[in-house]
């Protein structure tokens, strides 16, 4: 009983866990199922055929690549320009700093609906055509936002006295934001860069709003649930996951050496 | 990228050319991000409200032109009402709930996990990396009306459609779930910065375990709270995909309206001013709420 009170939140926290990872299992196991009618929801039979079979569903690849190349143009975008704001926002004085502020937090605290919608009005209004660039300008968008948080953190979080040791030895400004401050900083830029990827790898409201006939991967599996998801769905939606974990995993690792080695 | 000017140049140059310079170089960083944000941001604020006041075009169906026809917000609300009600009360049951089970989660990892912080922290926002609307969707699976979550509940008599799918239980289920990193993470980072010699102060001085907690955990938490409901809320509220794959039409929220109006009837006055009354309800609920929990440092 004694046991049990001291252990309880790590037994609650631990269930909480696992609840959170139910819905993946549920997404990978139903990968190797081969499905009674169309809907994949129950489990039927074993079946490696959307494993081996990955495209084998009209469309499912296209709509996939279609999110990558829109992930990776929106997240370099988004990435360079949310980078030079958060050196702005902490290297400098300016007038308009609390403004500036606040246009950055609300794209984060405003609902996707309302983002995606304003959007598609503004875009109608101008009589522009909707597809792959109107997407993407939306992702940038609201990824800008995610990766000033990101990097203004990291920023903040730097040993000044390594900036000054550079110029103490006579680096010129160029040289010491060369050398010291891009690599100290260059992590967060990562990190900000693949959570802007997943951010818009991910999107499905705004990127629908905005779209037009185009299909990425979220609005092909909208489109499929009310037909049926086919089971390569969940084959590449577990790849992706698969990916994503082991990326941040292996970044996990290496901050840890980093840390371990500068100790040593 | 522009290189970086010492912090402490301008005020050994002290001259004004040099600060006039630092600030334009300020400028030319913030002037391409900021640009982008107003342009596709905030403009199109202005551009939604023009458009939930247009007019249809006479003898044109599918047409609008410029108004200022206010009773568009007249005729949608009286319409959509029960569709605003149902996102806030399925988004505040939700954040609630979230709240309810992230707490000992953050709790654990925050005061108990030691070394295994990081990898805690990596598996509650994994799930996030496979596709939210294919998370959502499992939830059709798990919730199916012969599985084991229905039957059990329907043992114990607690549903009162003898059904979860397809009800307003499986949508705030699907929002509680797909929500939840958004309560975990800042209830961590407030509960991390806490100093565990205040907790043990409070033991000391003869407070019971759970009167520690009242009294000083807790209100130490109170800005995770705040920024984890506001972070959990929003979002929920806007939401339609989980009202769409999990709920029947008696669920649907008020995103499924501003979808259907905008994308299926093309009916953008109506759509517009619905999507303008949601932002302004939020903005409304978030101050007044920020400004009750006396908490102004959110992010």
């Amino acid at each position: 009983m004694r046991w049990l009170g001291r252990n309880l939140v790590g037994i609650i926290g631990i269930a909480v866990l696992v609840y959170l990872f139910v819905p993946i299992a549920v997404i990978i196991a139903l990968s190797f199922n081969k499905p009674e009618g169309k809907f994949n929801l129950a489990w039927n039979q074993f079946s490696l055929n959307a494993w081996t079979n990955l495209c084998g569903v009209p469309g499912v690849c296209d709509s996939f690549l279609v999110s990558i190349q829109i992930g990776i143009i929106s997240t370099l975008a988004a990435t360079v320009l949310g980078t030079m704001i958060a050196f702005a926002l902490v290297r400098y004085r300016f007038r308009g700093r609390s403004s500036t502020n606040l246009l950055i937090f609300l794209p984060m605290a405003t609902p996707e609906v309302v983002m995606g919608s304003s959007l598609l009005a503004l875009f109608l209004n101008l009589r522009f055509p909707l597809g792959a660039v109107t997407v993407a300008i939306a992702h940038i968008m609201f990824i800008i936002s995610f990766v000033v948080v990101t990097v203004k953190a990291r920023l903040q979080g730097m040993d000044p006295r390594l900036e000054e040791a550079a110029r103490d030895l006579y680096a010129s400004p160029r040289a010491t934001f060369r050398y010291v401050t891009f690599p100290l900083v260059l992590p967060g830029i990562i990190g900000a860069a693949l959570l802007g990827f997943s951010l818009s790898f991910d999107d499905f409201i705004i990127s629908f709003f905005n779209a037009g006939t185009l299909v990425t991967f979220p609005i092909f599996i909208w489109g499929a649930a009310q037909r049926g998801i086919p089971p390569q769905v969940n084959a590449l939606a577990t790849i992706v996951f698969l990916v994503a974990l082991a990326v941040v995993l292996i970044g996990q690792v290496i901050s840890y050496r980093k840390r371990k080695a500068l100790q040593a | 990228m522009a290189p970086v000017l010492p912090a402490s140049a301008t005020a050994a140059a002290g001259a004004g050319a040099a600060a006039r310079r630092r600030g334009r170089t300020a400028y030319v960083l913030l002037l391409p991000g900021m640009t982008w944000l107003a342009v596709f941001f905030a403009i199109p604020f202005v551009t939604l409200f023009l458009t939930s006041l247009q007019q249809p075009v006479p003898g044109r169906s599918g047409q609008y032109m410029f108004g200022l026809e206010f009773s568009n917000y007249l005729t949608s609300m009286t319409e959509y009402w029960p569709q605003f009600v149902r996102s806030f009360v399925y988004a505040g049951i939700a954040t609630i709930l979230a709240l309810i089970i992230a707490y000992p989660l953050a709790y654990f990892i925050a005061f108990k996990a030691g070394r295994w912080r990081s990898l805690l922290l990596v598996l509650v926002i994994a799930p996030s990396f496979a596709s939210f609307l294919l998370r959502t969707y499992a939830w059709k699976t798990i919730l199916a009306d012969d599985g084991p979550i229905t039957s059990t509940l329907n043992a114990l008599h607690l549903l009162p459609d003898d059904r979860v799918l397809n009800t307003g239980i499986a949508v705030v289920a699907g929002l509680t779930y797909n929500f939840l990193p958004f309560m975990i993470l800042p209830l961590y980072a407030a509960l991390e910065k806490i100093d565990h010699r205040l907790i043990e102060a409070a033991g000391d001085l003869y407070a019971s375990a759970i009167t520690a907690f009242r009294k000083v955990t807790w209100p130490l938490s109170l800005p995770g709270v705040v920024a984890g409901t506001l972070l959990t809320f929003i979002p929920a509220a806007g939401d339609y995909i989980n009202a769409e794959l999990l709920g029947s039409t008696k669920d649907r929220m008020i995103g499924n309206a501003i979808q259907t109006n905008f994308i299926e009837f093309r009916d953008y006055p109506t759509a517009s001013a619905l999507s303008f009354v949601l932002m302004f309800a939020i903005l409304i609920l978030v101050f007044t709420y920020i400004r009750r929990a006396g908490t102004e440092e959110l992010v």
